[in-house]
């Protein structure tokens, strides 16, 4: 069964401005699925429709077997829903905040505060429970939006750009959450900027641009067609010329970095013997930016252009 | 049947309704208790022992409904206008929006809250009136059925309010510009007697007049009008507004975009 089935979702609003034409999109259950796309592609107008957030125009959705039309309270009871703005009461307390959602969902009163206690301990939320929520910390708040979206149990969550403006270190521990939680069977769909980000957690993604999905794929079939990839050099000492390697084109950074693009069918292994046979030491060497972020910059090109 | 889980979303807005405004009893409860004072000591002890009998009562009784009243109007008004369109700027209604309760649970949940703050005033006000008056309520029954229906119904038209407000500014217009002259016009300090038969006859189209009628019936023993006509006028408006309340909540305006 999927998780999630789109199809033929449209979204025209009252200014007239089309935000989704018509997309079709699967997501299989236990997967953790990327969904891509630059500001205003339609990314949050689909997510806030399956949430029940935003009136669709035309199309279904379908989550875990349940049509959002004809049930749309089953379909509610499936998603857990991390938005991207913080959307929660300023003025009262974490524990409180987490209580009343799981109130929400109907689910009694000395369950919800079991669940609550549970969630906010998972997220180290539970020191600050009694606190409100405005003194939080961003990472604070977004975790408390976890929480606060895990404590029904749902089978599906979907996290809206969920790590926007949080250190590095709260970052890698908000990843290893949401693989932690997908490996217990929760399906995920992540929308975000960081694209190391999606690369790293998700199986497979899907691209919007402009209200229509470009690409729909398994993440590594769309890594797999990446034809080149960047280094940086570090070198031992200055080097005044600049090699030729074929396959391989080379820019200076400073005195004893270079930044270079190796193709895909070259190899990095063309570029190590290469540099040393031209007698180039090499100290250190680094990638410098994800694959999917070159492929993601060169699909949105491709349609620009087109 | 009503399902289980809706009856518990019911209890948990009502709860974080109330929670709310006893959090903030000083700027919620407070204001309303001082402002009747006031009214009792000024217009109730010192003008009116001047003005003597209004209908057959002293004029401190004659006043003392209508001031009850209109605490809990202007209570359960302002309860769900600033909290559900507070909830609206903070976007914390998406918490609501996207779990699996139908909008008349939402819209119950809030009612409930600006009744019960209405009720909780008009009873503290009602208190204050001892100080002032030997209070003797004819019909207690009807006085409690008639806290409960003006606090749905101004619940309802505050609910309304909050739904269209699109700014701070909003909530605060038809209070000032609405609410109030239809309060202070709606016979709280005079029977409609004294008025010229024109003026009469546009009091009747007061909907806050009906409820004060039937309020001050319900203390004293005496109305202006018949007590049907009265409760007639006052149900027709609850059903309207709260029809429109749940029309608007089903098709998300002012909510989803």
């Amino acid at each position: 069964m999927n998780a999630l089935e789109i199809k033929q979702l449209g979204k025209r609003y009252g200014n007239d401005f089309v935000a989704l034409k018509g997309i079709d999109l699967q997501v299989k259950q236990g997967d953790f699925f990327a969904l891509l796309g630059a500001n205003g592609a339609g990314k949050s107008t689909t997510i806030g429709i399956i949430a029940s957030l935003v009136n669709k125009t035309s199309g279904t959705v379908t989550v875990f077997g349940h049509d959002l039309d004809q049930e749309p309270e089953a379909v509610k009871r499936c998603i857990g829903l991390v938005p991207q703005e913080f959307n929660f009461n300023q003025f009262e307390n974490v524990f409180d905040i987490v209580v009343s959602q799981a109130g929400y969902y109907g689910i009694p009163r000395k369950k919800a505060l079991e669940r609550a206690e549970i969630c906010l301990k998972q997220l180290e939320l539970w020191d600050k429970r009694n606190e409100a929520s405005r003194e939080l910390s961003g990472g604070m708040k977004r975790r408390l939006m976890i929480a606060r979206a895990l404590v029904h149990e749902p089978k599906l969550l979907i996290l809206d750009e969920p790590t926007a403006g949080v250190d590095i270190e709260i970052r890698r521990s908000m990843w290893t959450f949401f693989k932690k939680i997908n490996a217990a069977g929760t399906t995920i769909i992540l929308t975000t900027h960081y694209l190391e980000e999606a690369e790293s957690l998700c199986r497979h993604i899907a691209i919007i641009n402009k209200g229509e999905v470009i690409e729909n794929t398994d993440m590594k079939g769309l890594l797999d067609r990446a034809d080149e990839e960047m280094f940086v050099l570090s070198l031992e000492k200055p080097v005044e010329v600049v090699p030729i390697i074929d396959g391989c084109t080379f820019s200076v950074v400073d005195d004893t970095t270079w930044q270079v693009s190796v193709q895909r069918q070259v190899g990095i292994h063309a570029l190590i013997v290469g540099l040393d046979r031209l007698g180039v030491k090499v100290s250190g060497l680094r990638n410098q930016s994800n694959r999917l972020e070159q492929l993601f910059i060169k699909l949105m090109a491709g349609k620009k252009e087109s | 049947m009503i399902r289980k889980e809706y009856m518990i979303a019911l209890q948990t807005i009502t709860y974080k309704e109330v929670r709310r405004f006893l959090r903030i009893w000083v700027q919620t409860l407070l204001p309303s208790i001082i402002t009747t004072t006031l009214y009792f000591l000024i217009f109730g002890t010192l003008i009116g022992s001047r003005i003597g009998q209004m209908k057959g009562y002293p004029y401190m009784d004659f006043i003392v409904p209508g001031l009850i009243l209109m605490a809990v109007i202007s209570n359960a008004y302002s309860n769900v206008v600033s909290s559900f369109y507070g909830s609206k700027f903070q976007h914390n209604i998406e918490e609501m929006l996207v779990a699996p309760m139908p909008s008349w649970v939402i819209l119950l949940g809030y009612l409930s809250g600006g009744v019960m703050r209405g009720l909780i005033v008009g009873v503290l006000v009602t208190l204050v009136s001892l100080f002032f008056t030997d209070l003797k309520i004819a019909h207690p029954v009807m006085m409690v059925v008639v806290f409960l229906l003006t606090g749905v119904l101004f619940s309802a038209a505050g609910f309304i309010n909050a739904v269209y407000a699109r700014s701070f500014d909003d909530i605060s217009i038809v209070p000032t510009f609405v609410l109030t002259p239809l309060i202070y016009l709606g016979g709280v300090f005079y029977s409609i007697d004294l008025l010229p038969v024109f003026w009469q006859k546009v009091s009747l189209l007061n909907p806050v007049f009906y409820m004060i009628d039937v309020f001050r019936y319900s203390i004293l023993g005496q109305s202006d009008l018949p007590l049907v006509g009265g409760f007639s006028v006052i149900l027709v408006f609850i059903v309207c507004l709260l029809t429109l309340s749940l029309r608007l909540l089903n098709k998300g305006i002012g909510l989803k975009n």
